[in-house]
């Protein structure tokens, strides 16, 4: 699934061991869901979007959708 | 299995290192009663499940860890690192099943059983999984 996880860490200047923190998960997930290798559970996803303060679908893209 | 090292994975980790110990430290003593003393009937045979016992131990400390960890992506590794064992140990034992059914190796297995094959197993796939972190690390 395509996410718009990189830009959105990238304009809070957050690496991502830093989202990882925020998130309490691995710096390996974080980079795993950024490259779409992993698809979030809907509870991380619900976390990551209170985190950044956007609906999911602001976030994560269906298959085909453009950032 | 990785270089990440949840709490559940330090757990894991300490765990581990305890059955190990137990494990070595009951594989020499039972060895050696059974080379000086051996004991027979009933003795025998719960001495010579002992060591089998931290093995088993192990088995429920890969169980805690994947009911324990809770980054979902970490775990999602881990089970794909057990099937991947499962899988090994399971085509290795199958294999070596039908060469002994035609007799075309010698019976036993050297003291290499199952467990062995699946911790050989277990080795691969975290040898995978650091793979395939490795090749998705932060540019």
């Amino acid at each position: 699934m395509n996410n718009r996880l990189k830009v959105l860490r990238a304009e809070r200047n957050w690496s991502q061991q830093d989202l990882a923190d925020r998130l309490g998960v691995s710096r390996q997930s974080v980079n795993a869901i950024e490259k779409g290798r992993y698809d979030p559970s809907l509870p991380l996803a619900f976390n990551i979007a209170d985190l950044f303060d956007l609906p999911i679908e602001a976030i994560f893209l269906r298959e085909g959708d453009s950032e | 299995m990785s270089s990440y090292k949840s709490p559940a994975m330090q757990r894991y980790l300490r765990r581990l290192a305890l059955f190990m110990v137990a494990y070595i430290a009951l594989i020499f003593a039972v060895g050696t009663v059974f080379r000086t003393n051996p004991p027979t009937g009933a003795l025998a045979w719960g001495a010579a499940v002992l060591p089998a016992l931290p093995i088993l131990g192990v088995f429920w400390t890969i169980a805690r860890l994947l009911a324990e960890e809770t980054d979902e992506y970490m775990r999602q590794l881990l089970v794909r690192q057990s099937l991947f064992a499962t899988a090994f140990c399971l085509s290795i034992m199958t294999v070596w099943e039908f060469l002994q059914n035609y007799e075309v190796v010698p019976p036993g297995n050297g003291g290499f059983g199952a467990a062995f094959f699946w911790f050989v197993g277990l080795g691969f796939g975290g040898v995978w999984n650091a793979l395939t972190n490795r090749s998705a690390s932060e540019e």
